[in-house]
């Protein structure tokens, strides 16, 4: 690999852009493909099916064999609340590989005690998330139990087309978030994408039972490919 | 130096240090994992930076085959000829390097120029 076109591919994956690199194998000829570039690729139909399932993959026979890396950034996932769940949450989260984000702006729970070096901001969503920057490879938990704080969120992140949008609450919180976001004008079909009530259902109890229920069904989302190809298409 | 496989080692990581190394002025590799078959500990897009001391950082193989590639990778930072290397049960490469789980593996290996 040419040292600029690894560079190149390192500044894609620091800006949170997905790209594919292209090897020809027979001559070892490289290039990198930015998702504008995908469509004047002459792999383009095997390009888009690799991004759309996250799956780097070999195309081709004999000389033209080429193997195709999917180059996504490495997910994130973005938690409203410093709340029990996500002191559970973080330290699992942070070991499944992804880089976690606490946003409280209630100042008693945000606090560096209670989770260590985990980086919590202790402000309103609507004046965090700018600096954020939600992106279709984020996943966001929103956990407070309170519509101030975690609607602006969750209305934020299925805008930015997060792979995986979840909201702490039972279904009967849930029909009244429904009817909130509604009005505001978001379809049923964007409401739809909230996971609600939260987590795979594995009968969990304590904080980090819910926890773990949490982190399966990010993990589930995030392998299935289905929110990520919409995600590219966004 | 990092000689790791450590689960909290990312793609980034890796591709960052190939980068950097390149940059120090040393002999880098970089082997990426191409095709599995059967049950492999690492998926396709899997990678392994390797120096020409023999210093490396990721994995292609969860630590069976990694000894074998940074062997094969100081003859590409030495050639800039990439090869592609295979690794499986069936092989007598392999018996000595030990895939033990019965799954086969394709690796990449080229210089970073």
């Amino acid at each position: 690999m040419r040292l600029d076109l690894l560079a190149a591919l390192n500044a894609e994956r620091l800006a949170r852009r997905a790209c594919v690199m292209v090897t020809e194998l027979e001559s070892g000829a490289q290039r990198l493909v930015g998702l504008d570039q995908v469509d004047a690729d002459p792999l383009a139909g095997a390009i888009r099916e690799a991004l759309a399932l996250r799956r780097s993959r070999l195309v081709g026979e004999g000389a033209k064999r080429a193997f195709i890396a999917v180059e996504v950034p490495p997910p994130r996932m973005l938690v409203i609340g410093a709340v029990h769940i996500s002191q559970a949450l973080a330290p699992m989260a942070r070991l499944a590989g992804f880089d976690l984000t606490i946003i409280d702006p209630r100042t008693a729970f945000a606090t560096p005690e209670r989770f260590g070096d985990v980086p919590v901001i202790a402000e309103w969503p609507d004046v965090a998330l700018p600096a954020y920057g939600l992106d279709p490879f984020t996943a966001l938990v929103a956990l407070t139990h309170d519509p101030k704080v975690d609607e602006p969120a969750l209305i934020a992140a299925l805008k930015a087309g997060c792979f995986y949008v979840g909201a702490l609450g039972s279904r009967r919180t849930h029909a009244r978030r429904v009817e909130r976001l509604q009005a505001v004008g978001l379809s049923p079909e964007v409401i739809g994408r909230i996971h609600a009530p939260i987590g795979i259902d594995i009968g969990a109890a304590s904080p980090a039972e819910i926890a773990v229920a949490v982190l399966a069904e990010v993990i589930r989302a995030l392998r299935s490919g289905v929110a990520h190809a919409e995600g590219v298409a966004a | 130096m990092p000689r790791s496989d450590s689960m909290d080692v990312t793609e980034s990581d890796v591709l960052a240090a190939a980068e950097r190394w390149r940059r120090e002025g040393r002999g880098v590799a970089l082997a990426t994992v191409l095709e599995t078959w059967g049950s492999a500990p690492r998926p396709v897009g899997s990678r392994l930076v390797i120096d020409a001391e023999g210093n490396f950082l990721g994995s292609v193989s969860g630590g069976c085959v990694e000894g074998a590639v940074v062997g094969e990778a100081a003859d590409v930072i030495a050639s800039g000829v990439p090869r592609t290397l295979e690794f499986g049960v069936a092989d007598e490469a392999a018996w000595k390097v030990g895939l033990s789980c019965g799954g086969k593996i394709a690796v990449f290996v080229e210089r970073v120029d």
